[in-house]
């Protein structure tokens, strides 16, 4: 076996490995050690991408010296490298671009637990990505809920932290509980936890029609688990006050990142396990679609009612959660495609949000109403064309991600046809208008003259700020601009990623 | 909570299920202040519940009747999920029969091949630290990642900003330091639960048992000597830098040695660490010693979780 086929294996335990270690060094050393792992893991999932590109190829990696069915078992192709090289790309340029306001919001005997916390999470993800086991999703979402809790309640450890997180937990551990109740009901069903195997056995289960309750429980639990773990619209109410109270890297990385590895485990689980047929025999795509409708403009309508600038960021989130279960829902490769496109966009503009208003609050007072920011783009101009950039992508301006995966979620809506077609579309298009009515609305609101003068007490973001800014928005600007060959490698990583459509 | 209850009209369940699902500032504050705060500030927030000055009798009837409407809707989906899931548990194969699907190949070659592969006699330990080891190596991050998360949110040092409150600081200087039924018990039971908790993760692979169970005996009997003998004896020889320097260590030689086993599995190489002679002490390749990491990581956890939740540090 080539060495570049152990990338998956490393970028699971350097982060693993390395947790331990940042948690005992002083926090100055942690963070750089962070750093230096989350580069590292950045590189290795640029490298796999490199190689498994090219010919759209994917391989499976026991973990151990007994093969699958009986030991664990990774896999890796052109889409899990493209979701690591995303995930570990976000999760540093948040640790950077937050770096500044993570030594002043968390206290320096925390800052090493709080590197562990990242890096533990940093792994966790990179296992969702990469397992092919049932059993090992339900061990690393207990690490990513748990390392949610500390990312949210790390700035205040008491009040509205500590309150947001105690609601974060309820809902996640009930999630928690759903879908290991579901992986159980799996493996009564079909004796297996591979992902493989377990879909061999689900197919004549369905075909012969025994077992028909059960069988729907299983498909419905783990995915009801998931859509409360990546905050779909009716689950969504512990969003706004978690990112809001959060500090920017916390923010940035819910919101970025953690959530989109649930959603790239709902992906495998129907693709993989389910099997995309099963699942649209069960009517739960249906489902998916009319809460993601439901999602795209409640989410949209909370935001416009919001005077925090934070809390409408993180409102937008629910909507924009909702485009990629409409995706998803639409059950159709484009519209899996699309959602995937949407999937990465969105995690680029939003932690772009996340770490380009934290700047923007300083220069004015640090308060985070919305007519408190008044001008601050003209008192810190990298951060307001930062901001301004990810709004325009989040709006769906041509040569931004955002624009390329509405058209292409319009795209799929029209091949679909019947009242899908019609229903998403009316959708898309009132949500965009919501969009633009609340986006627009606070980017004007920065760049307009007038507001409170700059306080020269407080210090600039720095340059590593600037540097992070800076990146996410060439990768924005890239994902828009280089959204034809992203959808090509997505269908690709698509095409050996489960069962095809 | 009487506090809470008086600014609207509601009682505490009814404020906690609303700033569950709705979220609530007054409440968020007056958990923020915690019990030996001063009384509540005025909220300037927006989202702060608008008190009316004279409740109006029709709007508290139709407040009434909308609250008991949701607990209606609430009590349904919780009975006809509760219904679902029991109808789906009595409609799964039938346990123990000889064609339940999860009699399958994956557990005959456990239980027939086990023990010769992974030279644990006990096979469950054979099962999770060899077989599915990357599985149980997550799971003991999981606690970790706890510990992690306990240390941010309760660990106190001075010149924080915070204190201690005065229940607990004054809990701290009337420990138990003269009661001898107390001490003497413990001077007996905590060698032998320690001993017992040693036994147990060493013989991890030879009987049931192995780091999780062995190290929470382990804590336990660490506790137990804390609570009989306070802080003081006890940080003669643990403290926050023995609890780092154990996790770090155990953690560490966990996840390298899996690396290891995980990369010459996956190459087809052979590991140094073969399966010698089942029911050895020194047999079953790594699977002891990482029931010893296992076990330390467990045992100082849960000391340290019972120290950080007392008084904001190990």
């Amino acid at each position: 076996m080539p060495l570049w086929q152990s990338i998956p294996l490393a970028s699971i335990l350097l982060p693993l490995a390395g947790a331990a270690l940042a948690s005992v060094l002083p926090a100055r050393a942690a963070r750089r050690w962070t750093v230096l792992l989350l580069c590292l893991v950045t590189g290795g999932s640029c490298l796999l991408l490199v190689r498994t590109l090219p010919g759209s190829t994917a391989f499976n990696y026991p973990m151990g010296h007994f093969g699958a069915p009986w030991g664990n078992e990774l896999r890796a192709g052109p889409l899990e490298a493209m979701m690591a090289l995303l995930f570990s790309g976000i999760s540093l340029l948040s640790l950077l671009g937050g770096m500044r306001r993570l030594q002043e919001d968390i206290t320096s005997h925390r800052q090493s637990a709080f590197c562990a916390i990242l890096l533990l999470m940093q792994a966790a993800l990179m296992a969702q990505v990469y397992t092919n086991d049932l059993f090992t999703v339900y061990v690393f979402v207990e690490i990513m809920t748990i390392a949610g809790c500390a990312l949210i309640a790390s700035r205040s450890t008491r009040g509205r932290g500590l309150a947001s997180a105690a609601r974060y937990m309820v809902m996640n551990l009930i999630a928690s509980a759903l879908l290991l109740l579901g992986i159980i009901l799996t493996y009564d069903l079909t004796g297996h936890l591979l992902m493989e195997p377990v879909q061999k056995a689900i197919l004549p289960l369905q075909q012969s029609g025994a077992y028909a309750l059960p069988l729907t429980a299983v498909i419905a639990l783990p995915v009801l688990a998931l859509a409360i773990k990546a905050a779909l619209f009716p689950f969504h109410t512990w969003v706004p006050d978690a990112y809001a109270s959060a500090t920017p890297t916390g923010a940035a990385m819910l919101s970025g990142v953690v959530c989109k590895g649930y959603l790239v485990v709902l992906l495998k689980v129907i693709f993989r396990v389910i099997t995309p047929a099963v699942v649209l025999d069960a009517g739960i795509s249906d489902v998916l679609f009319c809460f993601g409708a439901a999602g795209m403009v409640m989410g949209s309508v909370h935001a416009l009612r919001q005077t925090e600038v934070k809390r409408m960021i993180a409102w937008s989130s629910v909507a924009q959660i909702g485009y990629i279960f409409l995706g998803l829902g639409l059950h159709t490769e484009a519209g899996a495609a699309a959602a995937l496109l949407h999937l990465m966009g969105h995690a680029a503009a939003k932690s772009l949000l996340f770490l380009s208003v934290d700047p923007l609050m300083a220069a004015s007072g640090r308060q985070g109403r919305l007519e408190g920011l008044r001008g601050a783009g003209l008192r810190a101009p990298v951060a307001g064309a930062a901001f301004t950039l990810g709004a325009l992508s989040l709006v769906g301006i041509p040569f931004l991600p955002g624009f390329v995966s509405k058209v292409s979620l319009a795209r799929a809506a029209l091949a679909y046809g019947g009242l899908h077609t019609w229903g998403a579309l009316a959708v898309l298009a009132l949500s965009t208008l919501l969009n633009v009515l609340y986006m627009l609305r606070t980017v004007l609101l920065i760049w307009s003259p007038g507001g409170s003068p700059r306080d020269p007490a407080v210090p600039s973001p720095g340059p590593l700020c600037h540097l992070s800014l800076g990146l996410l928005s060439a990768a924005c600007l890239g994902l828009g601009c280089l959204a034809g060959p992203v959808l090509e490698a997505i269908r690709a990583g698509l095409a050996v990623f489960g069962i095809p459509l | 909570m009487a506090r809470i209850r008086d600014d609207t009209g509601l009682n505490a369940r009814q404020r906690f299920l609303r700033w569950l699902l709705e979220g609530d500032d007054a409440l968020d504050q007056a958990l923020a202040d915690g019990l030996d705060a001063p009384p509540p500030r005025p909220l300037p927030s927006p989202r702060a519940v608008p008190v009316p000055a004279a409740p109006d009798p029709g709007q508290r009837r139709r407040e009434r009747a909308s609250r008991w409407l949701y607990v209606c809707i609430a009590l349904l989906l919780c009975v006809g999920i509760m219904g679902i899931l029991l109808r789906t548990a009595a409609d799964l194969p039938a346990f123990g029969r000889a064609d339940n699907p999860t009699n399958n190949e994956v557990p005959a070659r456990y239980i027939e091949k086990g023990l010769q592969e992974t030279g644990a006699v006990n096979i469950v330990a054979g099962m999770i630290l060899d077989y599915r080891a990357f599985d149980t190596l997550g799971e003991s991050n999981v606690l970790f990642v706890a510990a992690c998360t306990v240390v941010i949110l309760l660990r106190l040092q001075q010149g924080d900003g915070h204190r201690l409150p005065r229940s607990v600081a004054e809990e701290l200087t009337w420990e138990p330091r003269h009661d001898v039924i107390l001490q003497t018990m413990a001077s007996l039971l905590v060698p032998l639960a320690l001993m017992f908790g040693l036994y147990v993760v060493l013989n991890g692979h030879l009987s049931p048992g192995g780091g999780f169970s062995g190290g929470t005996v382990m804590g336990a009997a660490l506790i137990l000597y804390l609570a009989a003998f306070g802080f003081e004896k006890a940080e003669r020889f643990f403290t926050f830098r023995t609890f780092r320097a154990v996790s770090v260590c155990a953690l560490g030689f966990y996840a390298l040695a899996k690396a290891y086993s995980f990369f010459t599995g996956a190459n087809g190489l052979p590991s140094v660490f073969t399966p010698g002679t089942p029911g050895a002490l020194f047999s079953a390749g790594l699977i002891p010693y990482l029931n010893i990491a296992v076990g330390l990581v467990v045992a100082c956890t849960m000391y340290a979780f019972f120290t950080l939740f007392r008084k904001g540090d190990v």
